[in-house]
């Protein structure tokens, strides 16, 4: 009954055609009306007039692989939160808030803040001043060809790998969610994605990025206000949770304290100690991948200044901070608002149990942010909700094919296949690589489609590369003493040792008692660990063998280490525009939320 | 100085105004006919006013950052 939104016969034809092709057949979560279908249809011509419209402004490298570096610090800023914010990670962090409370709130607090902000004030300056196109180029610069190498190819085969899980993944829950049918969600998600990023280059990837978080927001935002009216606010929230756990109609546990179950491994259901959440996810993990990882540290890097640049992670931080407004607190309003048809609470189950009890017409923690959005979304806000999480998948994926083509053609074609061509040759291999990190990824989709058990592992394989990358890039920006060999050994030592640890629990499970220091550990506690051990050794490699190496001179250190780099003066600004003062109203916000939910 | 430039935020300023527009007429239609969704709390007719914020926000940055604009 929602036609009327759609004004002509040809397009109501044209819309109805899409949605019996879209059909799978299968049981959904929600079914979407005209409206919405014209709601996402419409989202997929923005993106590619965007494309289309800024392939003029893609000719030289600079252009395409740094977008002129003529991005303001709001455009950097929204860019790179919104190349980190993907559909997965907003479902997946909502089914684990359902699951676990508001400890899931330390990977967008402790877990991105400190980070995000040492990138800003601390580490911008050297990635800025020397030029660099990317993070192995910076450790080209730093310790030489074969470090780089090591952190190109680690990058490139996990950024792609990455891709295509998602790819899969988004794809499946758009078939639980929708109906979609998985051929047709990677297809087409994947031809929009090769289009906007190889035609207009990082330009055209961070201009979607910034629109699709204006639409993260638009489509999200709604579900919490509607589900905090629904409970009565937050001590209405609160209130209910603490009835809900005293009838038994969910487990016991601190859902709305984010610190107080952190003494010991057992008193909270992920398994980790505070030491863990601290120097695990705090640290290693956390500064490893937002001040390390290509894939966000390329947005910064294509500020028109200085300033920009620097104040890009810190705009991205109040943002960041924000998040768990649209993912957390939906997964908390789960556990007090959703029923079954029959009017009981909804109980969420793990992806296990569903697939033992496939009759049962069970849910899954991971979609309690769409049964929230089909609770409250009448036609049109559902499709922008809907809409919402295609552009979290889009932005996340643009981001690892455009990143994934800088580095290719600077770190592992230039410098190794082709050495001298012509820019304009660079800029074609750079939309080529564009298009062929697109059809790797569906392979690697449809890989994944067929040994689902590699999904338990990409995490780990990502953490393998992370921490010790953090290593040699702190080691070599803050040391000057460091040696090429020191951070090649402690690059490839770390890495190495990850991947030892990694293989001895999967070898023998009561080594967890050594690797994250309890029994009683889960895997993300293991997770944290095992990333704090290899930047330990990364740390002590690089130490121990610059030591017995002879370093560079300090003037070749310019632009590179600290105490060899003269940070250029910047014209001086009224307070209100100045980072340094953003940066401490984003630490006493940080501090704020510790304490506010401690 | 005139920029012929198409900045992000006119996108983002013609998106949310066609989707503003789209929303808020739904939702003026379940208000008008009574024909209203089988949502939780559809009596607060969230159509109307989220798509009605759209809208504002939509027709501002639409015109604030307009293409051939003075800079």
């Amino acid at each position: 009954m929602h036609q009327f939104a759609v004004t002509s016969n040809l397009a109501s034809g044209i819309l109805s055609q899409a949605a019996v092709f879209l059909a799978n057949g299968a049981p959904s979560l929600a079914h979407l009306s005209l409206l919405d279908i014209a709601v996402i249809a419409i989202y997929f011509v923005m993106v590619i007039w965007i494309g289309y419209y800024l392939k003029s402004k893609a000719n030289t490298s600079e252009e395409f692989f740094m977008a002129g570096r003529e991005m303001t610090a709001w455009i950097a800023g929204l860019s790179f939160v919104s190349a980190n914010l993907g559909s997965l990670e907003l479902m997946g962090w909502a089914g684990s808030a359902y699951q676990y409370g508001i400890l899931a709130a330390h990977w967008y607090w402790i877990g991105a803040i400190p980070a995000m902000l040492f990138l800003g004030m601390v580490m911008m300056p050297f990635y800025y001043v020397c030029k660099t196109h990317s993070v192995p180029g910076y450790l080209k610069m730093r310790f030489g060809q074969g470090s780089s190498v090591v952190a190109a190819f680690s990058f490139a085969f996990m950024t792609i790998l990455m891709s295509g899980v998602n790819m899969f993944a988004m794809a499946e829950v758009m078939k639980v969610v929708l109906g979609w049918n998985l051929n047709f969600s990677i297809i087409v998600s994947s031809v929009a994605v090769a289009a906007y990023v190889a035609l207009g280059g990082l330009r055209s990837a961070i201009f979607n990025e910034v629109l699709q978080f204006v639409l993260i927001w638009g489509g999200a935002l709604l579900v919490p206000i509607l589900g905090l009216i629904e409970a009565g606010g937050w001590s209405g929230l609160k209130r209910k949770i603490a009835h809900n756990i005293a009838t038994g109609a969910i487990p016991a546990g601190d859902y709305t304290h984010m610190w107080r179950s952190m003494g010991h491994f057992q008193d909270n259901p992920m398994g980790v100690h505070w030491t863990g959440i601290v120097f695990g996810l705090g640290f290693a993990i956390s500064f490893g991948y937002w001040t390390t990882d290509f894939l966000v540290v390329q947005r910064v890097l294509a500020a028109n200044s200085l300033r920009s640049a620097r104040m890009a992670p810190i705009i991205g931080s109040f943002f960041k901070m924000a998040v768990p407004f649209i993912v957390i607190l939906p997964g908390l309003l789960g556990l007090v608002v959703l029923q079954n048809p029959d009017g009981s609470l909804m109980k969420l189950v793990g992806e296990d149990v569903v697939k033992a009890n496939p009759a049962a017409g069970l849910h899954s923690y991971n979609e309690v942010l769409p049964l929230m959005l089909v609770r409250y979304c009448s036609p049109g806000l559902l499709g922008l909700g809907i809409t919402a999480l295609i552009a979290g998948f889009m932005s996340g994926m643009a981001g690892n094919v455009s990143a994934f083509s800088a580095v290719w053609t600077y770190d592992i074609y230039q410098p190794l296949i082709n050495k001298r061509a012509k820019d304009e040759h660079y800029v074609a291999v750079g939309r080529w690589a564009t298009i062929l990190g697109v059809i790797i990824s569906i392979f690697a989709a449809y890989m994944v489609m067929n040994a689902k058990g590699i999904m338990d592992y990409v995490q780990a394989l990502f953490s393998f590369f992370i921490a010790p990358l953090l290593g040699a890039v702190l080691m070599g920006m803050f040391w000057k003493r460091a040696t090429t060999a020191g951070g090649f050994w402690g690059l490839l030592t770390g890495t190495l040792t990850s991947i030892g640890l990694f293989a001895w629990v999967k070898a023998d499970p009561s080594a967890l008692r050594y690797v994250a220091l309890s029994p009683y550990a889960k895997d993300m506690a293991e997770n944290m660990y095992r990333a704090v051990w290899s930047i330990s050794v990364t740390f002590l490699v690089i130490f121990v063998v610059s030591m017995f190496g002879k370093a560079r001179p300090v003037a070749e250190l310019n632009g590179l280490v600290y105490g060899a780099t003269k940070i250029p003066k910047e014209e001086p600004v009224p307070f209100y525009k100045n980072e340094w003062y953003w940066a401490a109203v984003a630490i006493v916000a940080f501090v704020a939320l510790q304490i506010t939910f401690w | 100085m005139k920029s012929m430039d198409i900045s992000i935020w006119f996108f983002i300023g013609v998106l949310l105004t066609i989707y503003g527009v789209l929303i808020l007429s739904y939702g003026l239609w379940e208000l008008i006919t009574g024909n209203v969704a089988n949502v939780v709390l559809a009596n607060l007719h969230a159509p109307v006013w989220w798509g009605g914020i759209m809208l504002a926000l939509g027709i501002f940055y639409s015109v604030r950052f307009r293409p051939g604009k003075e800079i």
